[in-house]
């Protein structure tokens, strides 16, 4: 009886485990497989395969992974401040950060985007948006800096940003918060939105050669919340397409009031012909402010310029720039297939995913198949540009990307998933779990003509219970998923810094033959350049004090200074004389209250330090650079304000009294 | 002292060391695909290609040529006081932060009389070749034990180190 007793108990148990197991929704134990750590494996000392460049968030920067193995390469600093690398703080990269609100130090950074040629990603630069102030940036991955910024006028929150055509003839950025233009007056009721508000989107060239960016026009339009955008390509090269939110124009609470509408739109932008309008002389000329910064890697300098005019299309009284299609439930994600034929539009209150077709889109503007006009713009009728919906994906679609083999995939904010389905006969295919709540997704050439579809990678917005707690904030994280088989499989999860939006990846041989190693001292141009210790100096000009100094392992020439006095603003000018990759200096001194210096091979760059009192100010590299890096300081010393110690400076040779003696 | 030391054991045990180094390397490199220097300068090496040996196994190390891209080199007798110039204005930028024209040593050794403990081939590899060389000369490694700093690859051309040279015999007092 006791035996009989026992083994019954034990029976429950083991009914109660496997009840429990099986009640369990699917967590990291059943989702991952066993090959998944092999496939994700990058032995030490071995390259990536791909670079991977999602975006910051709020932290403002761009970071680089190398991928399959999620390894942290580098926090590239594009719109915040970046005291590690004195980003911001030299005087020589303070004016990339110059707006025409002054120096904005931080910035919200969503999207990235490669550049292209016919489509395909040429490995040259890489455009980031920063949304709060708006701006479009420009980085070079010969150097992985931020070689050019532009501010966008008329324009806040700048969103729909930074996306390319095929050709990366134009970037654009697109206005999420609608605000009067900047040469209206915008001390207006606020509840006047749909007088007064108007949204903008800039369209900005970038030089063949060279990159250079450059408003080349705007289009202005309808007060609404444009949100993301895609170029056409292949057969819709010359089209742009925008989605667009709060059609119905509202100005507070919009979580609810700007939901209130079955469908919002699609604007579909035909940029050929906004540039035959420009040529043809249809723009308005608009006075502006905005800032146009540049980074030159001769002189190590950036110069600001503030610029005062922008020519503006009028999406009203030129109709057959824009068109809007119709798409349900506030649309996000907003993306075109690699052939450029369909346009899948992500309502993320919706239960579906609405697939456009670019012939029949063409064919309804032909036949004028219109729903009437949304403030002065024709309204294609919604079935007559729809190629077909998928139906039941999950739950909030928000951003799609392509494999090239005739099939999407979707990320789904509320339900958690990535889901794969057919372009053709819009069937899902397969769906995995993400954790948690993603946003946007990323496979390498995943929004470009030729995908290289071996990874997907999905961004989460929330971790929750997938790291070491931390405090009240959690990492942020990416999952990468192997989809080169007929199922997506999840192989691994990394943190990743600020909140990451959009991302690009690329094959990892595009770009890294390509890297700049160090800057030739010979080409340097920076006017306080020391080329050579033979040309340091300290030169005062009243109470501003130039160093022009020089490092080399291990030691700073000057590194004795003595003669500088109370209230003296001394600019250290360092000049690092290595020749050779990866021996970059850094430069420190007490009470800086800036940032360091970081300063490449061949580089000039320049701290400001105000001498607040007298006495003794160490300064030292701060970047470890050989057996005797420890050596590699010196000393400044600050005398009264009426101070007569006369100004010096030396290396090696300001001996002790007694020790010059004894050697004569 | 130490140096004299190593070199004085060298001397005496110099054909087994030889071979015994010969072994070491071969060992090293297999055992590490190519890998570290052990000091403060990081490898380089292709991660893409582990298989690929570096020239740090050849037996055929020849101490008076050094290793690099020259093997002859002609010297005139007399001095191109034009090349020597070219010379004397890169030493200004890349050399003079470390090396003084006197015997005496700052972060590495003094210049004079550079050019008669050395022959031509010797020093245009070294300043071409700097990793390299330190890590199997002799000479070099001799040297990196008095200065503890690794010389920097100061990525000179082949013209600025021939330049370079001619400054040197100049300072050594050719005509």
């Amino acid at each position: 009886m006791k035996y009989l007793k026992q083994l019954l108990s034990i029976l429950l148990l083991m009914l109660a485990v496997t009840i429990f197991n099986s009640c369990k929704p699917k967590n990291a134990g059943s989702a991952v497989s066993a090959d998944a750590a092999s496939k994700a494996y990058v032995p030490p000392g071995k390259y990536d395969e791909f670079y991977n460049f999602v975006s910051g968030g709020f932290s403002g920067q761009m970071s680089v992974y190398g991928l399959p193995s999620g390894r942290l390469l580098r926090v590239i600093p594009i719109f915040s401040v970046d005291p590690e690398k004195g980003y911001g703080y030299s005087e020589e990269t303070k004016p990339m950060l110059n707006t025409s609100h002054g120096f904005v130090p931080w910035d919200d950074q969503h999207h990235t985007e490669l550049s292209q040629t016919n489509g395909e990603i040429d490995g040259r630069w890489i455009f980031a948006n920063a949304n709060n102030t708006p701006r479009v940036a420009r980085v070079d991955l010969t150097t992985f800096r931020t070689t050019e910024i532009i501010e966008l006028p008329n324009s806040a929150g700048n969103h729909s940003s930074p996306f390319i055509t095929e050709n990366t003839e134009y970037v654009v950025a697109g206005t999420r918060f609608s605000v009067p233009p900047d040469d209206a007056n915008g001390d207006v009721a606020i509840n006047t939105y749909k007088q007064n508000f108007k949204g903008y989107l800039s369209f900005i060239s970038v030089g063949k050669e060279d990159g250079k960016m450059d408003i080349a026009f705007q289009i202005k339009c309808p007060g609404v919340n444009f949100d993301l955008s895609h170029a056409g390509k292949g057969k819709s090269h010359g089209w742009f397409f925008f989605s667009c939110y709060n059609t119905e124009q509202a100005n507070t609470l919009l979580e609810v009031n700007a939901s209130q509408r079955d469908k919002d739109f699609i604007m579909a932008v035909n940029w050929k012909k906004a540039e035959e309008y420009l040529k043809a002389g249809k723009g308005r000329k608009q006075t502006v402010k905005y800032a146009h910064n540049v980074y030159d890697e001769k002189s190590h300098t950036a110069t600001s310029e503030i610029r005062t005019e922008v020519t503006v299309l009028d999406s009203k009284e030129l109709k057959d720039i824009c068109y809007m299609i119709p798409c349900p439930k506030s649309p996000h994600g907003c993306d075109v297939d690699p052939t450029g034929e369909y346009i899948v539009g992500s309502g993320k209150l919706a239960a579906l995913i609405p697939v456009f077709s670019f012939t029949k889109m063409q064919k309804a503007i032909a036949d004028k198949a219109y729903d009437g006009e949304y403030e002065g713009i024709p309204v294609i009728k919604y079935e007559a540009a729809l190629h077909g919906e998928v139906k039941k994906p999950g739950l909030g679609p928000l951003h799609t990307e392509f494999d090239g083999k005739g099939n999407a995939y979707t990320t789904f904010f509320v339900s958690s998933e990535v889901v794969k389905w057919s372009i053709a006969d819009l069937k899902v295919l397969d769906r995995v779990p993400t954790y948690y709540s993603v946003g946007h997704l990323c496979i390498p050439g995943g929004d470009s003509k030729k995908p290289n579809a071996k990874y997907l990678i999905a961004y989460n917005k929330i971790t929750k219970d997938r790291y070491l707690p931390t405090g009240p904030e959690l990492a942020q994280s990416a999952q990468l998923y192997d989809i080169s088989g007929e199922k997506m499989q999840l192989i691994l999860d990394f943190p990743t810094i600020g909140e990451p939006h959009y991302a690009q990846a690329v094959a990892a041989d595009l770009i890294r033959n390509k890297s700049v190693k160090f800057f030739k001292i010979e080409e340097n141009t920076n006017p306080f350049v020391s080329k050579g210790e033979g040309t340091t100096k300290v030169v005062r000009a009243g109470n501003k004090v130039d160093v022009y100094m020089t490092c080399i392992r291990s030691h700073f020439s000057p590194d004795n200074i003595e003669g500088i006095k109370a209230g003296d603003e001394v600019y250290f000018h360092v000049t690092n004389l290595e020749q050779d990759w990866d021996v970059p200096h850094g430069f420190a001194i007490k009470g800086a209250n800036t940032g360091e210096l970081l300063i490449m091979p061949g580089e000039t760059q320049t701290l400001k330090w105000i001498a607040e009192k007298p006495g003794m100010f160490p300064f030292y590299c701060t970047d470890f650079c050989s057996a005797l890096h420890q050596e590699m300081s010196g000393y400044l010393r600050v005398s009264p304000a009426g101070s007569t110690v006369p100004l010096t400076f030396s290396t090696g040779t300001n001996m002790p009294k007694a020790d010059s003696a004894a050697k004569k | 002292m130490l140096s004299n030391l190593a070199a004085s054991i060298k001397k005496q045990k110099h054909s087994f060391m030889k071979k015994l180094a010969v072994i070491l390397f071969l060992g090293a490199f297999i055992a590490s695909c190519g890998g570290g220097a052990g000091s403060d300068t990081k490898a380089i090496t292709d991660p893409y290609d582990a298989t690929k040996k570096t020239d740090g196994g050849n037996p055929s190390y020849d101490p008076k040529r050094g290793e690099g891209k020259f093997s002859k080199v002609n010297i005139p007798a007399a001095l191109d006081a034009t090349m020597a110039g070219n010379g004397e204005k890169t030493f200004g930028v890349k050399c003079s932060s470390c090396h003084k024209l006197s015997a005496e040593k700052l972060v590495g050794p003094g210049w004079l009389g550079v050019t008669s403990r050395h022959t031509p081939e010797w020093i245009m590899n070294f300043v071409t070749n700097t990793d390299a060389m330190i890590t199997k000369d002799p000479k070099a490694q001799a040297q990196l034990e008095i200065c503890l700093v690794r010389m920097p690859n100061q990525n000179l051309s082949d013209d600025e180190a021939r330049s370079l040279y001619e400054f040197m015999r100049k300072n050594d007092g050719v005509k």
